[in-house]
């Protein structure tokens, strides 16, 4: 608890925490990943940011919380079209999907560039399930969970023994040649054409009329909601903590009895679960998986997204999620609006990723997240001094 | 924060997070301006009020496929607006929103839903790709929307039972690896023959077609590449050297523009000079020539292909003037190849269909007059259409053509067949433009 205080404040500190001895090293990126994660993610102690209207216990808490959520969806789902309900489909998929990989860089420092691959296998294995079986949607939507989970322990072992930078570049070789292997096998895996998923029917009592589309978001965001109650619970229990020490010091946290290989091992497996669980939505709000449903640039936006959104935070996942479904329609009839080139309209989502990519990492390290809980507590804080004018000056 | 880095520091990302906020608050902003703006007016049918058409379709105008395919659209485009110029069809004024899917069936599924949710439109006209299409017939399948003249040569749209409100266009890659096939056995027969295909539907096409005319021992080497390939660092060089490994004379080659060009240079690298035969999806000459580079555009000559519209060279015939005359007022910032002459072709063939379905304009009354009187829609085409009710297929046949010094001529008979049939001779020729499209 009085690491998470120390991390209350960040940026201001110029020096790392390793003494700014391995300033280009794997272990200045887990530092930065800390500072940034740190600045999305709110204080677990009962300061005055914290949520005190809440209960404190964390699991009721969470779910009061997801309540509220779905309560919000469904109030979203019904005003929205049906496009947008397949819009929203969608972002929940990336929310899933990012929710997991934000876990593993923000609260575990390990970097994935390799979680559009993670989303292909879920995806395959549904649409596969779905061709080889006539399984129900639920037990559909678990068995690629864990056929992801199960690639993700494997890659895991091997991720566990790389850091920082070559941690990226083995998971960037694995989004760049796993979605090809559909190529190598054009019977069973479809080849460049793909496989097609049945898409699940709203039950019947919901009446004839209601809107699949409608249906598909509410599928997506239930599952978001339930993965980010799991993941928060996650980060509330021991194993968060231990998440956390790992990536704040490993020869620290194994000191304190912490096996740093298993906790990244299983780091690795909870994303690899959420990205396969995203990846199975995804499939399912398409229709569809093919190799170049899942190219390099998804690994790239959900990594933008995480970090845009607020590396470490949940909420961040969020904003991600909505950042990568809605940026690239903006992108496009922005250009369209002011007549810009083909070339400009196609890249410039991604030179706006970019931008704030930069930005985020060098002045704005907790993201949108970050942000918003800025101006919360600024918003609080001005609170506090206007109806305590006796203590203004002690609050500079 | 009193430090001066600190109050620096705070400004900087105060300024830098607005401009970026600010940035992508427009951006957002100029979407929802532009959904409100579309009015959901009286509509007898999506798509379709008593003075306008709206029309959709999905076109990779970015990416890997870009090359070459990104100019049919604009074409389709600079012929109805022509066709509007001239009162339109049946009083109503044809509107084509073609949005870009990148080849990347995901985005298609994105845009063709959002064409069809949110636009409303009447139907999908020249969803182009194999990949990228199949994605979405289901859908449009499933909501009754009319989804015609696929820009593919996929026998996957001739599939009436399962797919009714798909229709196919061009010349089927079946059909068509028959006609090459039977040119190389008849004109290199006894020679070691290679294959080079797409490995999607693109390729299954042609290794259904090569074998009904190719013998089987003739075949040395079959090579699929992915459109990963394409990107990659080595491109084609390992399917070529495989042709020249197994000592192929002749290579037959199914490929997208960027691929073919790849393949003649790839070629030309390690000295390899077979005789190329091919598919027309990936032999425009002007196309190909901008993938080459100048200095290369010889690589493509002797190149043997084969095509079902009359080539952009042939300014004889009263077709090509016709879209030349349209091309110069509408679409002057496109070459004007043979891209340019497949849009305009399958935009006079949707003003067929629509005029066939008469003045009460419905997405039923398309499919009914595709199915029952399309196989009478004669225009630029070479070969006659096989559309009915049993039949969603498109073009049945092509002629061959060589390109020499970046010019496609035609020469021999013109062939007909189908899937599985055999091949004959077709002499219907075609008919002039009528006097309403000239005037």
């Amino acid at each position: 608890m009085s690491s998470d205080r120390v991390h209350e404040t960040p940026s201001e500190v110029s020096s790392s925490p390793n003494g700014g001895r391995d300033v280009a090293g794997p272990g200045a990126t887990q530092a930065a990943l800390g500072r940034a994660s740190a600045a999305a993610t709110p204080p677990t102690s009962r300061g005055p940011g914290s949520r005190h209207w809440l209960p404190t216990q964390p699991l009721v808490r969470h779910l009061l919380i997801a309540l509220g959520g779905l309560a919000v969806i469904y109030a979203i789902t019904s005003a929205a079209s049906s496009f947008q309900n397949f819009e929203i489909a969608e972002v929940g998929a990336y929310v899933v999907a990012i929710a997991g990989l934000t876990l593993l860089t923000g609260l575990n420092g390990q970097i994935s560039l390799g979680h559009g691959a993670l989303m292909a296998i879920g995806g395959y294995a549904a649409a596969l399930i779905g061709l080889h079986s006539s399984l129900p949607l639920v037990p559909v939507l678990i068995l690629a969970t864990v056929a992801a989970a199960l690639a993700g322990a494997f890659i895991g072992l091997g991720a566990a023994r790389l850091r920082g930078p070559y941690l990226a570049g083995a998971t960037l070789a694995l989004a760049v040649g796993l979605p090809a292997v559909a190529y190598r096998w054009p019977g069973e895996l479809g080849g460049g054409t793909g496989l097609t998923l049945v898409q699940p029917t709203p039950p019947s009592f919901l009446g004839s009329s209601f809107d699949p589309q409608e249906w598909l978001a509410w599928i997506s965001a239930i599952c978001a909601v339930i993965t980010l109650v799991v993941l928060a619970n996650l980060i509330r229990s021991r194993y968060g903590r231990s998440f956390r020490a790992v990536r704040d010091d490993e020869i620290a946290a194994s000191l304190a009895g912490i096996h740093v290989a298993r906790t990244q091992i299983l780091a690795f497996i909870v994303s690899s679960a959420c990205a396969g669980l995203g990846g199975a939505l995804f499939a399912l709000s398409m229709g569809f998986v093919n190799p170049g449903s899942f190219p390099l640039s998804l690994s790239i936006a959900l990594l933008a997204g995480m970090v845009i959104g607020g590396l470490g935070s949940l909420t961040g996942a969020i904003w991600g999620g909505i950042l990568i479904v809605f940026l690239p329609q903006w992108a496009t009839s922005f250009s369209n609006h002011f007549g810009l080139s083909k070339a400009i309209s196609s890249n410039l989502a991604f030179g706006i990723y970019g931008l704030a990519l930069v930005v985020a990492m060098l002045v704005a390290p907790g993201g949108i997240q970050g942000g918003v809980r800025r101006l919360v507590h600024g918003v609080r804080a001005l609170r506090a001094r206007s109806s305590t004018p006796a203590s203004a000056g002690l609050n500079s | 924060m009193s430090t001066r880095s600190g109050n620096a520091r705070w400004r900087l990302r105060t300024v830098a997070v607005s401009a970026i906020v600010a940035l992508v608050a427009v951006m957002a902003g100029t979407t929802a301006s532009a959904s409100n703006s579309q009015s959901k007016a009286d509509q007898t049918s999506p798509g379709v009020t008593s003075t306008s058409i709206l029309i959709g379709s999905h076109q990779p105008l970015t990416g890997i496929a870009a090359a070459g395919y990104d100019e049919i659209a604009p074409a389709e485009n600079a012929f109805y607006q022509y066709i509007n110029s001239k009162g339109g069809v049946n009083g109503r004024k044809i509107t084509f929103k073609y949005l870009d899917d990148a080849y990347n069936p995901a985005q298609t599924t994105t845009v063709v839903r959002q064409l069809v949710l949110q636009d409303n439109v009447f139907g999908i006209v020249s969803g182009l790709g194999t990949p990228t299409h199949e994605a979405v017939v289901p859908y449009l399948n499933a909501n009754k929307v009319p989804d015609l003249f696929v820009a593919s040569g996929c026998d996957c749209w001739n599939n009436p039972k399962k797919a009714p409100y798909t229709f196919g266009y061009q010349t089927d890659y079946t059909i068509e690896a028959k006609i090459l096939g039977k040119y190389v056995t008849g004109h290199f027969g006894g020679q070691k023959v290679g294959v080079i295909y797409q490995n999607d539907d693109v390729g299954q096409g042609a290794l259904k077609g090569i074998p009904q005319e190719v013998p089987k021992s003739a075949i040395v080497a079959k090579q699929p590449y992915s459109i990963n390939d394409l990107t990659s660092a080595s491109g084609l060089a390992n399917q070529v050297s495989a042709m020249k490994s197994a000592g192929a004379q002749v290579v037959i080659v199914f490929a997208v523009n960027f691929g073919a060009a790849l393949i003649l240079k790839e070629a030309a690298q390690i000295g390899y000079k077979p005789q190329f035969v091919m598919a027309n999806i990936g032999a425009d000459p002007p196309t190909i020539d901008g993938l080459l580079g100048t200095g290369n555009t010889a690589l493509q000559n002797g190149v043997i292909t084969d095509g079902y519209l009359p080539s952009e060279n042939d300014l004889s015939n009263p077709w090509v003037a016709l879209f030349k005359k349209i091309h110069d007022q509408y679409d002057a910032s496109e070459p004007f190849d043979g891209n340019a002459i497949y849009g305009m072709s399958a935009g006079y063939l949707f003003t067929q269909a629509v005029k066939g379905a008469g003045k009460n304009l419905t997405r039923q009354s398309v499919i009914n007059a595709l199915n029952s009187k399309g196989a009478s829609y004669k225009g630029p085409g070479l070969v006659p259409l096989a559309f009915s009710s049993g039949n969603h297929g498109g073009y049945t046949g092509a002629q061959i053509a060589t390109v020499n010094n970046s010019v496609l001529t035609a020469s021999g008979p013109v062939f007909v067949t189908n899937d599985t049939g055999p091949i004959t001779a077709y002499t219907g020729g075609q008919p002039a433009p009528p006097a309403s499209l000239t005037g």
